[in-house]
C-alpha cells in the first residue's frame, strides 16, 4: 500500500490497453472533466504500429498551473490489459510513490513493473464492465482516475453525454454505472494522489492540438485555401482546415501527392487567396522543388512540417527535430525563405499566424517547423492572445500608365504582385531566371539582381521580437528551437527552486538568421546549453555556421522516439554545476 | 434572348511581343496561333485568361501570351492550375503541356485531372520527343525510335493520352493536329466552353530532333464519325483508330468540381468556439 503523498501540483498518469479497448478514450475523458474542473493538462498518445488491434495508452499529465510537456515518471497506470504493455514500460518509468490497477484477468504484469516496488492492485474491471449493460471496461478506467485524482462524477458525465449522444441515453448511463463501479473499487485508496486545486476555472482557457492550433492560426492569418495529403502526424491539421475552411469562405482540395498539394498551393496564391498545405518529412522532400519554385516565382506559400522521426518512413508516430536541415538547406539554388518553429501547442497558433503574415508580406515561401508531440498533443491552456496584423500582400491595383514591371527592383525587394484578372497587369511567373518584367533571362546583371531582391527582402525585413522567447536571466543559458521550448521551462522551473539561475532562449525564427539578435540575447552568458531531438545535432550545426557562439558551449542531443525531458535536463545543468 | 455580341478582340490581343525560343517549322508556332483565335472568339479579356505550363519546349507558351502566365516545375501544370481555379473559379484555366511534361513526369497529375473535372481546358502538344533536352524518347514515342538514350528504341508500348483520359474521367477528348488552324481553333473554342475537364492532344511536329512528323500533314484526317457522349464508344474508335483521326472525339455530362470557395469574408471570429472550455 502506497502512502500518501499530499496534494500534488501535478500529476502525470496512463490508461493502457490493446487497440479498441477505449484507451484514448478514457484519457479523453479524463482530460476534459479535468479542464472543467478548472485544472490544465497535456494528453498525449501512444499507439503501435497497427491501424486498429495494437496497443494503445494515453497518458495524461493533469495540473494546477499551465504545463507544455510530459513528466518522465507516471504517478498513477491503469491498465485495461496489459497485451504488449512491455512495449511501452520503457515510456512511462513509475514515481517511487507511484500507484498502478490492472485488470485481474488482464495478463502477466510485466517485469519492469513488477519489480519496481510501487503498489499493484488488481480490479475485475472486465468482470464489472460484463455486469453491466452494454458496459464498457475503460469506463470502469475512468471511474478509479477519477477516484484516485479527486473529479467528480457530475463533471465527468457531462463529458461523457456528450461523447456518447449519438449512441443513446442506454448507452450514457451504462457509462455512468461503469465510473460509479470504478470508483466504488477505490475506497480504501481515496486521497493516495490529490491535486492541487486550481484557482482557474473562471478564467478562459481551451483545449486543443498543437495542429488544430496551426490550423486555426494559419485561418487567422488569412489563409482561405488549402490543398491536402494525408500523412501521420500532420493529417489532422488537414482535417481541421476542411471544416475551418468551409466556415469562412474558403476551400480545401485533397491532392493526389505532395508534389501537387505544394503545386496546387501555389497556384492557388498566384490567384491572390493566402495558401498553406501540411505534410510531414517524406512529404516535404517532395514539395523542396516547389519550394525553390515559389521563392524564384515570389509566390507566398506556407507549408507545414509536423516533423516525425526520421530519415525516410522512420516512426511516423513519434517526435523529432531531424527536419531542420531539409528545411533551411533542402532546395537547390540560392532560394531565401522563411522556417519559423513553433514553441508550444499555444505557440502552434501564434507561429503559424505569423507565418503567413511573413510569408504574404514578402512574397516568399514559408516553412512551420512543427512536430509530432506538439501537433498531436491536446492541451489546456489559458486563451491565446488574438493577434493582430495589419500589413498584407503588396498589390499591384492597375491603372499605372508605365509597363508593369512585376519583379521590380524596390527599396525593400518587395515589388507590387498583380492578381490575374487585373487589367495591366499581366505577367508570367517563372521559376526560370528573368528580368524586372518576368522575362526569361540568362543575363548576368538579371541574375545577380533577382537574387539581391529575393535575399534583401528575407534579411532586411523588421522581425520584431519573435524571433524568440527571451526569458530570465543567469550565466547558464539554455538554447533551443521548436518543441524543446517546453520541456526547458519546465526544467528551469524546477532549477530556480533549487536556486539555480537559468535563461532560456527559445528559437521561434530559424531562418533567416538574426545575427545580431541572437548574439545579443546571449550576452552575458558563459555557460550554454544547446539541447536539440537530432542524432546527428542539426540545429548545433547551424548555429556554429551561422557565428562564433560565445562562452563555454554544452550540447545535449539525441533522436525520437523518447522525448527529452525536464528532469534529465535538470540534470545536464546540475552536472555542469558541479564541474 | 439578346444576340450574342462580337467579340472585342481580335487574336492579336492575347499575344506577346517576347519572340519564341521554337525552331523554325516547330508545330508549336501554329497551336499558340490556334490558342490566341480561339481566345478572341472565346472573348473573355485577356487579364481574365490564366495559361499555366510545366517544363519543354511548349511549355514556353506562357509568356507568348498576353495573359496571366505561370511557367512552373516539370509535370505539375493540372497541379498549380487546379490549386488556381478552385481559388478563383472566375478566371478561364488553360493549361498547355508537351508529352514529356504531362505523361512521363507529369502522368499521375493527368489522371486525377480527369478525374477531379475541375471546369479547365488540357491542351498537350505532343511531338513524340523531348526536343529540349535534344531528342530522347517520350512516351508517347514509337518503341522503334533510335536515340543516343535509347539505341534501337525503348521496345515499349506508346502511352494512350485520349484512352487514358476517356477511363480516366475527363468530359470532354478532343485530338487536333497543330498544323490544321481552323480545326485546332474550333476545337478549344470547343473545349474550353464545355463544363469540366477538357482534354485536347494536339499533334506538333518538332522538325529538329522527329524531322519524319513533318509527314503529319499528309497523315492527318478528320475523324468520320459523330461526337459521341457515350465513354464505351469513344474509347472503343479511339483504341481502333491510327492515332491520326482529329475531331472531337467524346463530350460527356459529368458535373464539374464544385469549388466552394466564397468572396464573403467569413466570420473568423466564431473558429474559437469549439476550443473553449465551457
Amino acid at each position: 500500500m502506497s502512502q500518501k503523498t499530499g496534494a500534488l501540483e501535478s500529476i502525470s498518469l496512463a490508461i493502457v490497453g490493446s487497440g479498441g479497448a477505449g484507451a484514448i478514450t478514457a484519457g479523453a475523458i479524463i482530460l476534459e472533466a479535468a479542464a472543467k474542473s478548472g485544472w490544465y493538462g497535456i494528453m498525449t498518445r501512444s499507439v503501435g504500429p497497427q491501424i486498429r488491434g495494437g496497443e494503445a495508452a494515453a497518458l495524461v499529465r493533469l495540473a494546477s498551473r499551465p504545463v507544455n510537456c510530459m513528466s518522465e515518471h507516471f504517478d498513477l497506470l491503469v491498465a485495461i490489459d496489459w497485451n504488449n504493455a512491455e512495449r511501452f514500460a520503457a515510456e512511462m518509468p513509475l514515481a517511487n510513490h507511484g500507484v498502478v490497477f490492472c485488470d485481474s484477468a488482464g495478463g502477466d504484469i510485466p517485469d519492469a513493473i513488477a519489480h519496481s516496488g510501487v503498489s499493484v492492485s488488481k480490479v475485475a474491471m472486465k468482470d464489472l464492465a460484463t455486469e453491466i449493460t452494454g458496459g464498457r471496461e475503460n469506463m470502469i478506467a475512468v471511474g478509479i482516475v477519477a477516484g484516485i485524482i479527486g473529479l467528480s462524477i457530475d463533471e465527468i458525465m457531462d463529458i461523457v453525454a456528450t461523447k456518447l449522444s449519438e449512441k443513446g441515453s442506454e448507452a450514457i448511463e451504462a457509462g455512468r454505472q461503469c465510473i460509479q463501479a470504478g470508483i466504488a473499487q477505490l475506497e480504501q485508496y481515496t486521497d493516495i494522489l490529490k491535486l492541487k486545486p486550481s484557482k482557474q476555472k473562471d478564467s478562459e482557457r481551451w483545449l486543443i492540438t498543437g495542429n488544430e492550433a496551426v490550423g486555426f492560426g494559419a485561418v487567422r492569418g488569412g489563409v482561405r485555401f488549402a490543398a491536402a495529403y494525408p500523412i501521420t502526424p500532420a493529417t489532422e491539421v488537414l482535417e481541421w482546415l476542411a471544416s475551418g475552411l468551409a466556415r469562412v469562405g474558403g476551400a480545401l482540395v485533397q491532392a493526389e501527392d505532395e508534389l501537387s498539394s505544394v503545386n496546387m498551393a501555389i497556384g492557388a496564391s498566384y490567384g491572390g487567396r493566402a495558401s498553406i498545405t501540411a505534410t510531414s518529412g517524406p512529404g516535404l522532400s517532395l514539395m523542396i522543388e516547389a519550394l525553390g519554385l515559389a521563392a524564384s516565382a515570389e509566390v507566398p506559400i506556407v507549408v507545414v512540417d509536423v516533423m516525425r522521426g526520421g530519415p525516410s518512413t522512420g516512426i511516423p508516430t513519434k517526435s523529432e527535430q531531424s527536419d531542420l536541415n531539409i528545411a533551411v538547406y533542402g532546395c537547390h539554388g540560392d532560394a531565401p525563405h522563411l522556417v519559423i518553429a513553433p514553441l508550444s501547442v499555444s505557440d502552434c497558433l501564434f507561429s503559424a499566424q505569423w507565418a503567413v503574415y511573413l510569408a504574404e508580406a514578402m512574397q516568399a515561401p514559408a516553412i512551420i517547423l512543427s512536430d509530432q508531440s506538439l501537433g498531436q498533443a491536446r492541451v489546456i491552456i489559458d486563451q491565446p492572445a488574438d493577434v493582430t496584423f495589419l500589413a498584407r500582400r503588396k498589390i499591384y491595383e492597375g491603372a499605372d500608365d508605365e509597363a508593369y514591371n512585376r519583379y521590380a527592383l524596390t527599396a525593400d525587394g518587395v515589388s507590387p504582385m498583380a492578381i490575374p484578372g487585373t487589367p495591366g497587369g499581366q505577367y508570367t511567373a517563372d521559376g526560370l531566371t528573368h528580368s524586372v518584367r518576368g522575362t526569361p533571362s540568362s543575363k548576368n546583371s538579371d541574375h545577380q539582381d533577382q537574387h539581391d531582391k529575393r535575399n534583401n527582402k528575407i534579411a532586411n525585413f523588421d522581425y520584431g521580437d519573435h524571433w524568440a522567447d527571451v526569458e530570465g536571466e543567469g550565466e547558464i543559458t539554455i538554447l533551443v528551437w521548436g518543441s524543446i521550448a517546453g520541456p526547458a521551462r519546465e526544467a528551469i522551473r524546477t532549477l530556480a527552486g533549487e536556486g539555480i539561475k537559468v535563461k532560456l532562449v527559445a528559437m521561434r525564427l530559424i531562418a533567416p538568421f538574426l545575427k545580431e539578435k541572437f548574439l545579443s540575447a546571449l550576452n552575458g552568458s558563459t555557460r550554454i546549453l544547446i539541447i536539440e531531438q537530432t542524432h546527428s545535432g542539426q540545429f548545433h550545426k547551424y548555429l556554429r555556421a551561422q557565428c562564433d557562439l560565445p562562452g563555454n558551449i554544452r550540447h545535449f542531443h539525441r533522436p525520437g522516439p523518447h522525448s527529452i525531458g525536464p528532469e534529465e535536463i535538470c540534470d545536464q545543468i546540475r552536472d555542469w554545476k558541479k564541474s | 434572348m439578346n444576340a450574342p455580341q462580337p467579340s472585342p478582340f481580335k487574336s492579336s490581343s492575347y499575344k506577346s511581343d517576347i519572340k519564341p525560343v521554337w525552331c523554325p517549322g516547330c508545330g508549336d508556332f501554329h497551336v499558340l496561333m490556334s490558342v490566341t483565335k480561339a481566345l478572341a472568339e472565346l472573348g473573355r479579356a485577356p487579364e481574365d485568361v490564366a495559361v499555366i505550363s510545366g517544363i519543354g519546349c511548349s511549355s514556353r507558351i506562357p509568356a507568348y501570351t498576353n495573359c496571366y502566365g505561370f511557367h512552373g516545375v516539370h509535370g505539375r501544370s493540372l497541379a498549380l492550375a487546379a490549386g488556381l481555379k478552385v481559388a478563383r473559379p472566375d478566371l478561364n484555366v488553360m493549361v498547355m503541356s508537351g508529352d514529356g511534361d504531362g505523361f512521363s513526369i507529369g502522368g499521375n497529375h493527368f489522371l486525377h485531372a480527369c478525374r477531379r473535372n475541375i471546369d479547365m481546358t488540357y491542351i498537350v502538344m505532343d511531338n513524340r520527343v523531348y526536343g529540349m533536352t535534344k531528342g530522347q524518347p517520350s512516351p508517347t514515342t514509337e518503341p522503334d525510335w533510335d536515340s543516343a538514350l535509347s539505341p534501337g528504341g525503348t521496345g515499349l508500348s506508346p502511352f494512350h493520352p485520349l484512352v487514358i483520359a476517356l477511363a480516366s474521367g475527363a468530359n470532354f477528348v478532343a485530338r487536333t493536329f497543330s498544323g490544321s488552324i481552323k480545326e485546332s481553333t474550333n476545337v478549344i473554342v470547343e473545349a474550353v466552353r464545355h463544363p469540366g475537364f477538357s482534354f485536347v492532344e494536339i499533334l506538333s511536329p518538332c522538325v529538329t530532333f522527329r524531322p519524319d512528323e513533318r509527314e503529319w500533314k499528309n497523315t492527318v484526317h478528320t475523324a468520320a464519325v459523330e461526337t459521341t457522349s457515350d465513354p464505351a464508344r469513344a474509347a472503343r474508335r479511339i483504341m481502333t483508330d491510327d492515332g491520326f483521326n482529329t475531331g472531337i472525339l467524346y463530350r460527356g455530362d459529368r458535373k464539374p468540381y464544385d469549388t466552394h470557395v466564397s468572396d464573403t469574408p467569413g466570420d473568423v471570429s466564431i473558429l474559437d468556439q469549439e476550443f473553449k472550455i465551457g
